[in-house]
């Protein structure tokens, strides 16, 4: 796995996704042909504003192995304000988290290979006042 | 002029108060509260270290300055509690800057000091030319042994300084480093906790060092504490800054403002830097400011610090004493979960 | 085209099936439709296999040609496809079988699916269940499908007033079903205070809103319409099998309420089939997650969209209502053994429509069963009718 997450971390570590000249949308994640325009896609990298706000979540009770440590918590559909929809974890309390909350992105640690693995950092969420 | 063009600075959101770490340990929390001149500490979540503190104090500085990254030639991180024992924080603070991959990094450690022996080589490699911006970073989350004197003070926190030539709000008229091999505090290699001295920790290495480097660099540049607006010291509990200020010759007035620790608790390697930021939060173009920051093993670093016109024109928001002031209280066992003092398996 | 019918099914028990490995599952389904169809094994031209991660699993690959080796179809050369798409596995299974046969390139086929996940712990595997959502962006994130469902179910109550009871009451009936059905893995019923004082796996999903993941096979014989007569008076007919896929990962799709491919799919079969939503007389749909089965009712026609929980709270769904919908008991209760799903809901349909489902049997001359890959990115539907 380490190989496959070193190659994102361009992405993870910051919100930068895509965006296709030809038909005005924004991606995150990123992609390397647009959906809507396929092979007219014309995608460059945009650096996204990592503000927006919750349109759906989920408090994890039973967690995977990795996230053993972190239970309870709050996984999140997030619609960023350029568009997108990225599903990501928000640091709040449980019972903080309402649908329509606004957020913004801030750099965390995701987990790691063990005790001795490589730490996965990335990009989570928190309430924006 | 090579000096401090912007800063930025990160402390978690929670703390836990004096009393309920003397509640499990039976201690008296009025005894330690008066002789630590501590009330509480920081402390990190899960999913935060040294690394994500040091971005986040980075991202605050960097947007502050309003430049491109891409012109930051230099990252230094110091910290006591890097991630990994082998594989730098640097690289991962300059990646989610976006600074590119030209320019020159290194994690630092020198205990509480290493952040501003950062700013010391980002300096030189200004002032040689070979840099634009460079960043230095003291950040940490300093373990301690449950049940230890330490366990009260060490908290977690950050202060990143980008310096340069350009836009600098605070000049940095001289420096002076006073250096001498003195164990009085350490962590061997692969030790989970770090041990001290005790009582040795006070006079032969913090006010020595302290003392040392201070009247070094005011004789250096012939300059007096009343010549001062502002000082601030490292912070390792409330008391020894307040004593070293009176060794010193300055009063409670010049070292109040940046005195952050009672709340936040010694953020070792953050601690004087998030004290000068708070400092900076205030002051007037003109103002002079004498940072000396300790490090154990043992060494002082002084600074002699000129606000300039430029911080009028600075975005000092949001500010350091509401960041140190704000925060959520946890109790003990929440507090244990969240240093990893339990482990599953 | 040709017409294709099924001429035998087969079943294993579902469940935790401590001493029986991959293979004894596989054998013990198979044998079960060979004699259910009359055959007695060299007639059988060709095999697909729906099977989603013997690798991880059981850390063992090519099963296709493992299950044709121990099938005791060795000598006999025959191909066999190993398909994958996730818990759709068997779903794709079953058409790329529909397709050989109808197609004229054979004349009797075998559509498998089996899987053998107890040899892992519970977290492992449904980790491994989890990789049919997006591994590098939803995942990764501690998104795993009961969060992903989780956050679907949570969409569907902010939208259509949806309650947590409704999910549970999907739990409840599905449990009833299941009761009649031997090969089910909890053969017992459950009050709608149980289900809803369960504990939280992923709010607002409570454990009784969860499928297990269960050890289980399942095969089915087709054949062409010819053939058929050779071996059975009362065949029943494929009339329409579809597919469609969407976005892999939640976050992409149009809509996080509704399943477009299960839309697309069943469009496409009613089309093909010449019938409408109304004339499905039994179904069995893909109840991973209870909030699934409602977002099914909704995107396969049977109500329109943010209808669904009116389905299940009058009834509509049950045993002896209008639809009658998992009759087996669904992968909540008959059990989810991810590959083997696709085909245990055929399976069911066809007892159903042969009048052969004992006790949970319904009136029924057509049918449908909806299999989903993840959380819907694939989607197979499949018409059935006497």
């Amino acid at each position: 796995m380490l190989p496959r997450f070193w190659r994102k971390i361009r992405y993870r570590y910051n919100l930068v996704g895509t965006y296709c000249e030809n038909c005005r949308t924004y991606y995150y994640p990123p992609r390397n042909l647009c959906p809507k325009c396929r092979r007219k896609s014309k995608i460059k990298e945009v650096q996204l504003s990592g503000k927006g706000k919750v349109i759906s979540y989920s408090i994890v009770h039973d967690a995977p192995e990795n996230f053993k440590m972190m239970k309870p918590y709050v996984v999140a559909l997030i619609q960023l304000d350029e568009g997108p929809i990225i599903t990501s974890q928000l640091v709040c309390k449980p019972e903080e988290v309402r649908v329509g909350m606004r957020v913004r992105a801030v750099f965390r640690k995701y987990g790691e290979e063990g005790e001795s693995g490589i730490i996965y950092y990335g990009t989570k969420f928190v309430p924006d006042s | 002029m090579v000096g401090i063009v912007s800063y930025g600075t990160y402390v978690p959101k929670y703390r836990i108060r004096v009393e309920e770490i003397a509640r499990i340990w039976g201690d008296n929390a009025e005894t330690i509260k008066n002789g630590l001149g501590i009330l509480q500490k920081s402390v990190p979540d899960l999913d935060e270290d040294t690394a994500t503190i040091a971005v986040e104090a980075a991202r605050e500085a960097v947007r502050r300055a309003k430049i491109d990254p891409k012109r930051i030639g230099a990252v230094y991180v110091g910290s006591e509690s890097h991630p990994y024992a082998v594989k730098p924080t640097a690289t991962i603070v300059g990646e989610a800057l976006g600074i590119g991959n030209e320019y020159f990094a290194a994690d630092l450690e020198f205990a509480c000091k290493a952040g501003t022996a950062g700013m010391q080589m980002c300096m030189g490699l200004v002032k040689a030319g070979m840099i634009e911006y460079g960043l230095a970073i003291g950040a940490d989350t300093s373990q301690s042994r449950p049940g230890d004197a330490l366990e009260y003070s060490a908290g977690a926190g950050g202060a990143a300084l980008l310096i340069g030539r350009d836009g600098v709000i605070a000049e940095v008229e001289g420096t002076y480093s006073f250096t001498s091999d003195t164990p009085d505090f350490w962590r061997r290699e692969g030790q989970p906790y770090p041990s001290h001295g005790g009582r040795f920790t006070g006079v032969p290495a913090y006010f020595r060092h302290i003392t040392s480097a201070a009247n070094g660099l005011m004789e250096k540049l012939g300059l007096k504490p009343s010549d001062f607006s502002y000082a601030v010291f490292h912070q390792p509990n409330g008391k020894f800054p307040v004593r070293v200020a009176k060794m010193l010759g300055f009063g409670m007035e010049q070292i109040k403002p940046g005195l952050v620790v009672s709340h936040i608790g010694n953020t070792y390697s953050g601690s004087s830097l998030i004290g000068l930021c708070a400092v900076l939060d205030e002051a007037k173009p003109g103002d002079r400011i004498l940072l000396v920051s300790f490090g154990s093993g043992a060494g002082s670093d002084a600074f002699s610090l000129i606000v300039t016109d430029e911080i009028e024109n600075f975005d000092r928001t949001p500010r350091v004493w509401d960041k140190v002031m704000e925060g959520e209280h946890i109790d003990y066992g929440l507090y244990v979960k969240l240093r990893r003092k339990i482990r599953f398996g | 085209m040709r017409r294709v019918a099924v001429i035998g099914v087969g079943c294993s028990k579902f469940g935790e099936l401590w001493d029986m490995n991959f293979r004894d599952i596989v054998i013990s389904a198979g044998i079960e439709a060979l004699e259910d169809a009359g055959l007695e094994g060299k007639e059988i031209e060709a095999m697909y296999i729906g099977n989603m991660s013997g690798g991880r699993y059981l850390a063992q690959e090519h099963v296709a040609a493992l299950i044709a080796d121990y099938a005791g179809l060795a000598e006999l050369h025959i191909p066999a496809t190993r398909v994958e798409a996730g818990d759709a596995s068997g779903g794709l299974a079953l058409r790329m079988a529909y397709m050989a046969v109808a197609s004229g390139v054979h004349d009797v086929v075998i559509a498998a699916g089996a899987e053998k996940v107890t040899d892992v712990g519970a977290e492992t595997a449904m980790d491994i269940l989890s990789s049919a959502a997006d591994r590098e962006w939803e995942v990764f994130c501690g998104a795993n499908l009961p969060a992903l469902f989780a956050m679907m179910a949570r969409m569907h109550m902010d939208r259509f007033g949806t309650t947590e009871e409704d999910l549970a009451r999907v739990s409840v009936k599905n449990h009833r079903n299941a009761v009649n059905n031997p090969k089910a893995q909890f053969r017992r019923e459950i009050s709608l205070e149980v289900a809803l004082n369960s504990p939280y796996v992923a709010e607002p999903l409570r454990l009784f809103d969860c499928a297990p993941i269960s050890d289980g096979a399942a095969v089915v014989i087709l054949a062409s319409e010819e053939v058929a007569r050779e071996y059975t008076d009362t065949p029943v007919y494929i009339s329409a099998c579809c597919q469609a896929s969407d976005y892999l990962a939640l976050h992409s799709r149009r809509d996080v309420t509704t399943m477009d491919a299960v839309v697309h799919a069943s469009r496409q079969a009613y089309k093909h089939a010449g019938i409408e939503p109304k004339d499905v007389d039994v179904a069995e749909v893909h109840d991973s997650f209870t909030i699934a089965e409602i977002i099914a009712y909704e995107d396969l026609g049977f109500t329109e969209k943010g209808k669904g929980a009116e389905l299940i709270r009058e009834g509509v769904t049950e045993l002896n209502g209008e639809i009658p919908v998992n009759p087996s008991g669904g992968l909540k209760a008959c059990g989810h053994a991810i590959g083997a799903t696709g085909i245990r809901q055929a399976v069911e349909i066809v007892l159903q429509l042969r009048g052969d489902a004992g006790k949970r049997q319904v009136d029924a001359e057509k049918g449908l069963a909806l299999n989903i890959g993840g959380t819907g990115a694939t989607a197979v539907v499949t018409i059935f009718e006497r």
